[in-house]
């Protein structure tokens, strides 16, 4: 039944200066969801505000700057408990009879962690050190660290450290985001800022284009349930290798890439046919246990002679103090942890909103059983799903983690304006497209440059922030809890935090 | 403001302080009385506040010096029987006794202060399946635990001694009658804790076996360091700064079999910037350190005196953020916080110098022949 948009009005309006607005119609050849149009007889600029999904695209191209989008003033009669938002999505499934799909991370108001930490400074007792004029370590490696300290026959130390590294020049990678999610000139921004940076980009479940393989001492390979793109070379050209169990935004199902984004290059990389859906299975059809994981842990440490550190990422639920603890005796390099704000290109709306817990919760859980069991040098931890700023880093680092995954920062600093509407192939911005047009929209040398310049500008802000805390290198800082405080935050959720409330000492 | 009646001790608040501190070796093995090492922390009184002060003696207990002395605080006098027993139950018991002070003005809240030459019954070490000192340290750790803030063992080793109050450090020294101890080496400490009243087990130095720390500073890298070695089985209980650098430099020589360089190429890391300068297998030696022993690198302001059987080490922070002198005059070494501490008991030196950041200074007793 094709009930089309019955019921539903348009979320946002287009608000124009007829003034302003000199016809040039930019806007109408930059918007691809087809909102504006030219009325000829009337010489001027209508717009289809029901196509509209408030991406500021016209809004940033417009030379008069005429154009503002408004949130729709219409509204349903005053309800607490029925708003607009549930209203409407009760309208959708019942015209679609389809699951809510949505993209990026939750909107929705859960409580953010981090903005209830409060850091330390040093005062009398202890000198600041300024960054300026004193060295300031943010080098981070990744990977086991509970190597056995022999002597060789001489008794001299056996100085060669035998389990993999990632060595990155600050605690921060881009989080995994696949090629086909995101566009080819994305993928270039990021391997080159990455490359750049001394970091890593993540390659996502998509595969590594061809001409990214140069990046590779930069890249984090991966290996989804969809086992798209694996091959030896694949596995051998990155930094290290991550097993995807499980992402903040979608824990527990899988995902889905439609058959119109499958074109000739992501075909090839992905080494699917073109055009066919891309589905990856919920979960991995060869793990459906610890010790099948450890299985998989091994077989890919085989394949790259154990020369590749082992990721394994998992989305934060309910166990997972306990589940972290299992992945860490089961061969895994690193563990990675996405946080149930995490984002995502696609995912249904209902369980990116309702599964998962947050990170903060997660990582403190996660950090105290490691510590409890005696292992937590058996693996690094890595944690992502809404690190909006270089605090939210410092703060992550002193809770316990060794360094960030950043997705929805790194894309805002591409130009993405958070839509929410990456599931669409429309992506205004050349990132969540796959559609050659758009993606030209999206230049690499300003993507890796902007990209640069934020993390440049993270690693200063941490830096400053450290040197307050009379800390000069980064190893100081990690799992250093009594450097935080909270506010607003109750006992238990100090205690899951590990951190002391503002104004008591210790 | 209310006073408190009950203010709170360390263990459950941390107190940040600044301190003096002092320390003589003879390399021939030569002994002293406590008197010089009196004077030298006496000099640096205003480094300190009268909440902490306390020595360290090698070489103190010839006639026991096979076996372990532990130097006790019963701050609950109920306790003691339950601790001796304890004692009894792990170690065979050769001496006992209240450890003989002088009763000065200064000093008015001593606790009981006990002393015990042990060592291991010999069935209990061998099923432990421990060594002989970590089956000590373990005991120590558990007596500290069970009875915490009624008993505290502040020294462990052999053939040493920690001597320690709550009082300017002077002072200390005379409550103890350090006149009648003679040592090849002593260290000495001056406490000035900031924001609460100090107390007799928060006083340095802090020891652990043979192992003793004084620390003029105050690390940044506390917690970071505390919860890494609290994964190995050391239980920070008095939360003080220089309980953990104790434990690290325990952890690392005696338990992962570091030598005192390596160990103080961990705690006071070279900068990445300066290792990168080094030839290729210095290079390769500093980073595995850095990367393997990554949670134990200490930050922020600290100059330490370890002492160790037949040794000392002299260390500061990698930034030089407190000061630090050392002195040689003939086989004798002197370091200080000040070099006047120095001059007052040796006006005559051969020679004077300040170790660079992070620069580990370790002196140890001639070897037959030398």
């Amino acid at each position: 039944m094709e009930n089309g948009k019955i019921y539903l009005s348009p979320e946002y309006e287009v608000v124009r200066s007829d003034e302003k607005c000199i016809r040039c119609r930019v806007c109408e050849r930059q918007c691809a969801d087809d909102v504006h149009y030219y009325d000829a007889d009337a010489d001027r600029m209508c717009a289809l505000d029901e196509n509209c999904v408030n991406c500021h695209r016209c809004v940033s191209v417009c030379p008069t700057h005429a154009l503002k989008i408004k949130v729709s003033e219409n509204r349903f009669r005053e309800n607490d408990n029925w708003s607009d938002t549930k209203v409407r999505e009760v309208y959708l499934q019942a015209n679609s009879g389809g699951v809510m799909l949505g993209a990026m991370g939750t909107p929705l108001k859960y409580p953010t962690y981090w903005d209830k930490i409060l850091i330390n400074a040093s005062q009398v007792t202890n000198p600041s050190i300024d960054p300026l004029r004193e060295p300031m370590e943010t080098r981070t490696f990744l990977g086991k660290k509970n190597q056995k300290t022999v002597r060789d026959a001489d008794g001299r130390l056996v100085t060669k450290f035998t389990s993999p590294q990632i060595e990155l020049d600050a605690p921060i990678m881009f989080s995994a985001m696949s090629y086909g999610s995101i566009s080819y000139n994305a993928h270039a921004s990021l391997a080159r800022a990455a490359t750049e940076l001394g970091i890593c980009y993540n390659t996502g479940e998509g595969g590594l284009h061809e001409d990214f393989y140069p990046y590779g001492a930069n890249t984090i390979v991966q290996v989804a349930s969809g086992r798209f793109g694996v091959h030896a070379d694949y596995l051998m050209a990155g930094a290290g290798i991550e097993i995807k169990m499980g992402q903040g935004a979608k824990p527990g199902i899988g995902g889905h890439l439609p058959g119109r984004k499958v074109g000739p290059d992501v075909s090839r990389t992905r080494m699917i046919p073109e055009g066919s859906d891309a589905i990856s299975p919920a979960p991995h059809h060869d793990i459906y246990s610890i010790e099948d994981l450890r299985q998989l842990v091994y077989s890919l440490k085989e394949a790259t002679a154990y020369r590749k550190p082992v990721i394994v990422k998992i989305s934060a639920v309910h166990n997972v103090a306990a589940i972290a603890s299992g992945i860490a005796r089961s061969g895994a390099d690193i563990i990675a942890i996405d946080g149930f704000k995490g984002g995502t290109g696609a995912a249904p709306s209902r369980i990116r909103d309702n599964v998962g817990i947050p990170i903060e919760l997660a990582l403190g859980a996660v950090d105290s059983r490691l510590r409890e069991e005696g292992i937590r040098d058996e693996v690094s931890v890595v944690v992502g799903g809404s690190i909006h700023s270089s605090t939210d880093v410092v703060k992550a680092i002193a809770l316990g983690a060794d360094a960030v995954y950043i997705g929805t920062a790194a894309l805002l600093a591409l130009g993405c304006h958070l839509c929410r509407s990456c599931h669409k192939n429309n992506c205004n911005w050349g990132i969540a497209t796959q559609n050659p047009t758009l993606v030209k929209r999206l230049n690499p040398d300003y993507g890796a440059r902007r990209l640069v310049n934020l993390v440049s500008a993270w690693k200063h802000e941490i830096m400053e922030v450290m040197g307050g805390m009379g800390i000069n290198s980064i190893e100081a800082l990690r799992g250093n809890r009594l450097m935080l405080r909270g506010v607003d935050l109750n006992e238990k959720e100090l205690e899951i935090l590990g951190i002391k409330y503002a104004g008591e000492s210790i | 403001m209310i006073p408190l009646r009950h203010p709170p001790l360390e263990g459950q608040i941390r107190i940040p302080s600044g301190c003096a501190i002092s320390g003589v070796f003879h390399k021939d093995g030569k002994t002293e009385s406590g008197r010089r090492i009196i004077d030298s922390i006496a000099l640096m009184h205003d480094r300190s506040n009268g909440l902490g002060g306390g020595f360290a003696g090698y070489g103190i207990y010839p006639e026991y010096k096979e076996l372990y002395a532990l130097h006790i605080f019963y701050l609950d006098q109920n306790v003691k029987q339950d601790c001796e027993e304890f004692i009894r139950e792990h170690f065979d018991l050769a001496n006992a006794g209240e450890i003989k002070t002088r009763n000065i003005a200064e000093i008015r809240d001593a606790p009981k202060i006990w002393r015990y030459f042990i060592f291991p019954h010999a069935y209990k070490l061998d099923s432990s399946e421990l060594d002989e000192r970590e089956y000590v340290a373990e005991c120590v750790f558990a007596i500290n635990r069970r009875f915490e803030g009624k008993a505290a063992v502040f020294s462990s080793g052999k053939n040493m001694g920690v001597f320690k109050a709550n009082a300017f450090p002077e002072d200390v020294g005379r409550f103890y009658m350090l006149e009648d101890y003679s040592g090849y080496a002593w260290t000495a400490h001056g406490r000035y804790p900031t924001n609460t009243p100090g107390w007799w087990g928060g006083a340095h130095p802090f020891s652990l076996l043979d192992y003793s720390v004084v620390h003029n500073g105050e690390i940044s890298s506390y917690d970071a360091n505390r919860r890494n070695v609290e994964m190995f089985g050391y239980d920070c209980k008095l939360r003080t700064d220089t309980e953990v650098i104790t434990y690290i430099f325990d952890y690392l020589t005696r338990r992962e079999g570091l030598t005192f360089e390596e160990a103080s190429a961990v705690v006071a890391a070279p900068f990445w910037s300066t290792i990168e300068l080094m030839p290729d297998d210095e290079k390769e030696f500093y980073t595995y350190l850095r990367k393997r022993y990554h949670a134990l690198l200490i930050n922020g302001p600290f100059s330490i005196i370890l002492g160790f059987t037949g040794g000392m080490l002299v260390l500061g922070d990698r930034l030089k953020l407190r000061s630090m002198v050392v002195a040689e005059h003939g086989d004798t070494f002197y370091a200080a916080s000040e070099e006047s501490a120095i001059r007052l008991i040796q006006p005559e030196l051969d020679r004077t110098w300040a170790p660079d950041a992070g620069e580990a200074i370790i002196v140890k007793l001639y070897k037959e022949g030398e």
